[in-house]
């Protein structure tokens, strides 16, 4: 060392960049765990999946179960809102796609695509325009013109297989991952 | 800001920000040019270990804050269950936050004691050293309320205790310090009310802590720094600019400090701490010892040696602000004990009774060494410690400033780098 | 620390007087294969002693900050989701009001659901009154933070357990409801001895011995005081090999800059 005291620039430069880069690589991994405690906690992803009962439900009653701290739309359709469903063209659809996280990205909202069993719909209540929740249509009170839901912050009108057709939203209300584990029950997430 | 600046702007943006807001020249002449003293050894490295520190305990104090409840029902479990179990990584930003605390405070004193040792507080630097002091008790102030946070046990008694010093003002105003202490509660004992303001002061205090941090920079490159020799440099041939020389020495030490730091928070994370923490406030049970954190066990040793309530409160108070007088109470013209005798060896023992002061408050109240069939209660040495403390600032400081003879101090401190230099070869 | 005080100070001073019955015994040393820097839990040890919590202790022991899902998580018991969810769903919670709005059925029974993963272990006494009245006045604590919240730690978790059976010395009263342990404070305990041989039939064919039950469940209790003491120890590791690294680099440089200075 001593006798190479003539400045040696590539090894000097060598050590400089080595220390620099171990110091930012240090930085960069100890910043994980500050970025990382603001995801979910365990205790929160414990509460990921829910179980629901539907054996309550009537036909044409919708009941809200609280899924992920939002509301959780379980409808009991009947024949005639099925109909009415299957009756729509995709074509004619704002949206053309399923929204279904239970089939592929690509997967078209026929209304098959948006039920596992066509008698129960489920769907995510969050309007894909904005967060509200939109407001599910009865006999006595219908709400949109097409059977389904509308949301009262911006005019949304949603048919009875959740499908957009009318105002701002961009996409059909969205089907979450679940399944059935009995005749009347099911697991959501 | 020492002197004159020598930034010049590179580019035709920072000449146009530097006319407008000329904070890349602050930056400049604050930590890359600024003249260093040639000869600063390792004692010298903690200033920049602890404005690291003080960074660590906001950063992680933010984030411990995004996930505790100060709520006294909901704190003990905010803390021992969700971020001890549930948050991802809460365990380790929770144990550094609790270990950097410790670490902070050593950093701090060994700081404090350099200074002590090189005569750093002395004029032209008296301003820079009581700009210490008050970090010291804002730092003392800010720990003291963050361990109330979790509310185990030792957080419940020893607000109550610390609290109640304040009560000692009944003995010169009847009523006047359980006036304060209830004011200071909210409450008629420590409770949720307690809880609540002391972590919104814990959350504020470290604001005011880098406040005053930034004021304490700003005094030591006024007069620029005191060196180990304590003796004003004499030109360029005594200084090297701050970057790169300090700051690539000030980053390996750091990084070793780091190491030490990262070996309680993995291996040792509750060496610091008392397991009576571990187990939720209860304001019908205390526990059977009650001790603060280490590094307030001097002052709670003085506290605990007088008999007298409010004659223990005034001590401890004294205790703390005697450093506050210290640029005055040295009267020697020679800075560094390098190169006086006597004061070398009084500081050593002001040293190891601080060290002993400490070991005392650790201990029980009814403690006692048996010493062959004799019994010596630690009240004893901590009353000899005591008033080795009061003694060695207010009696042998200005004493010894009078009549030592220092020898002689070398002519620069180039002379000195290079003599010795020199010699070692 | 007035143990270890008196302790420290037997040691110093070699006093080796008659057994002074007013200080407890020091905790019986155990080597842990979970203490060291590189530590962890045996998967089984955990395993079992969980069984011997679940069927022993939590008769009287709440262990309130201990979720289902933890036994599932990694450096845990290494119990399956799906084990999981079943010990979850053998736990019978409060449940929430149901369609009438009440949380008693017709005969005044809280209404009970069976827990899940989220869940917390439920406490066995409603109240501390409630635990008091059935423990003749003691309060047994609560074990979730029992291995850090004593000095000690695991060690004397296993001390107390298997310190049973000491005969007192002369002339020691043992007060009515009490039990002599050697090992606590004051050494009368309100806890009846909780570990028998056999109290449990280990499915592994480990002994049900009272030294395997009590350091099975010392290790179960270890845990969940300490539930990432495995990731703490690893990344520990990494952390302290990376920081030796860097020093060296910083070191090198540090010199390289100083070399035409000093």
């Amino acid at each position: 060392m001593t006798a190479a005291a003539k400045p040696e620039p590539t090894r000097r430069d060598f050590l400089y960049i080595a220390t620099g880069a171990a110091a930012t690589a240090g930085a960069v991994f100890a910043a994980w765990p500050f970025i990382d405690q603001m995801n979910p906690s365990s205790a929160v992803l414990a509460m990921a999946s829910i179980e629901a009962d539907l054996s309550a439900i009537q036909p044409g009653q919708q009941v809200i179960f609280k899924w992920r701290g939002h509301p959780l739309f379980v409808r009991r359709r009947t024949p005639k809102e099925i109909a009415e469903a299957r009756a729509v063209q995709v074509s004619d659809l704002p949206d053309p796609l399923a929204r279904n996280a239970n089939l592929s990205d690509s997967a078209p909202a026929t209304d098959a695509g948006r039920t596992i069993k066509p008698e129960w719909l489920v769907l995510v209540g969050v309007c894909t325009h904005l967060g509200c929740t939109p407001t599910v249509s009865t006999p006595g009170s219908p709400q949109g013109s097409f059977g389904g839901w509308l949301c009262h912050c911006h005019g949304s009108e949603y048919d009875t297989a959740g499908r957009i057709r009318k105002g701002p939203a961009p996409q059909n209300l969205a089907v979450p991952p679940y399944a059935f584990t009995g005749p009347t029950k099911i697991k959501v997430g | 800001m020492a002197g004159q600046s020598t930034y010049v702007p590179g580019t035709a943006l920072t000449r146009w920000l530097d006319q407008r807001l000329p904070i890349l020249r602050l930056v400049n002449d604050t930590v890359t040019t600024y003249p260093t003293p040639r000869n600063l050894n390792f004692w010298y490295v903690f200033g920049a270990i602890l404005a690291f520190m003080l960074g660590v305990q906001i950063v992680t104090g933010i984030v411990l804050a995004m996930h505790y409840v100060p709520n006294a029902d909901l704190a003990f479990g905010s803390v021992e269950g969700r971020i001890m179990r549930e948050v991802n990584y809460g365990w380790l930003i929770r144990y550094t936050h609790a270990n950097g605390a410790s670490m902070f405070f050593l950093a701090v004193y060994i700081h404090m004691f350099r200074g002590l040792y090189y005569g750093s507080y002395k004029a032209p630097r008296e301003v820079l050293w009581i700009l210490g002091v008050f970090i010291y008790l804002l730092m003392m102030a800010t720990a003291f309320f963050g361990y109330v946070l979790p509310w185990g046990q030792m957080s419940f008694w020893g607000a109550t205790v610390i609290t109640s010093l304040f009560s000692a003002l009944d003995q010169i105003i009847p009523h006047l310090g359980s006036a304060i202490t209830t004011w200071l509660w909210g409450d008629f004992a420590v409770g949720d009310a307690t809880l609540n303001r002391f972590f919104s002061l814990h959350y504020l205090l470290p604001f005011a802590i880098a406040g005053v941090v930034m004021l304490h920079i700003w005094a030591l490159h006024v007069p620029g720094n005191n060196n180990p020799l304590g003796i004003d440099p004499k030109g360029p041939q005594d200084m090297v600019p701050f970057h790169p020389y300090y700051t690539m020495k000030d980053a390996f030490y750091l990084a070793l400090f780091v190491l030490f730091f990262a070996f309680f928070v993995f291996y040792a994370p509750n060496f610091f701490g008392n397991p009576d923490n571990y187990t939720q406030a209860n304001p019908l049970v205390t526990p059977p010892d009650i001790v603060p954190e280490w590094y307030l066990l001097p002052y709670y040793a003085m506290l605990r040696s007088v008999p007298q309530k409010l004659l223990g409160v005034l001590v401890l108070l004294g205790a703390i602000l005697t450093l506050l007088f210290i640029p005055w109470l040295d009267r020697s013209k020679t800075r560094s004990c390098r190169f006086r005798p006597v004061m070398k060896k009084l500081f050593w023992i002001f040293a190891v009774d601080c060290v002993l002061l400490g070991y005392a408050g650790a201990q029980s109240a009814d403690a006692a060494w048996h010493l062959g069939g004799m019994d010596l209660p630690l009240v004893w040495l901590a009353r000899l410690g005591t008033a080795y403390y009061f003694a060695f600032f207010w009696v042998l400081m200005p004493l010894v400033g009078k009549l030592e003879r220092p020898k002689p101090v070398p002519e620069s401190i180039a002379q000195s780098v290079l003599g010795k230099a020199g010699e070692s070869k | 620390m007035r143990i270890a005080l008196a302790a420290a100070i037997c040691i110093l001073t070699g006093s080796a007087a008659a057994e002074d019955t007013s200080q407890p015994l020091p905790p019986r040393q155990i080597s842990w294969p979970f203490s060291g820097p590189l530590g962890t839990y045996d998967r089984g040890t955990l395993q079992r002693g969980f069984q011997v919590y679940k069927e022993v202790c939590s008769a009287c022991h709440s262990l309130n900050l201990v979720a289902f899902h933890d036994l599932a998580a990694p450096g845990g018991p290494g119990f399956t989701l799906a084990q999981a969810k079943a010990i979850a769903a053998g736990y019978k919670l409060p449940a929430d009001p149901d369609d009438r709005g009440e949380i008693f059925d017709e005969h005044g029974n809280r209404l009970k659901r069976p827990g899940v993963l989220a869940d917390h272990f439920p406490p066995p006494f409603a109240n501390e009154q409630a635990a008091r009245a059935n423990n003749s006045g003691a309060l047994p604590p609560d074990l979730s933070l029992i291995v850090k919240a004593r000095v000690g730690g695991a060690d004397y978790v296993y001390s107390i357990l298997t310190g049973f059976g000491h005969k007192p010395p002369k002339g020691f009263a043992v007060l009515a409801n009490k039990y002599y342990n050697p090992y606590f404070n004051g050494r009368n305990i309100s806890m009846p001895p909780p570990l028998n041989k056999g109290s449990v039939s280990f499915a592994d064919g480990t002994p049900a011995t009272v030294g395997n039950e009590a350091k099975a469940v010392t290790t179960f209790l270890a845990w969940a005081s300490e539930p990432n003491l495995e990731q703490r120890h690893r990344l520990g590791f990494q952390v302290m090999a990376f920081l030796v690294l860097l020093s060296g680099l910083l070191f090198l440089t540090y010199r390289k800059i100083w070399k035409d200075k000093h």
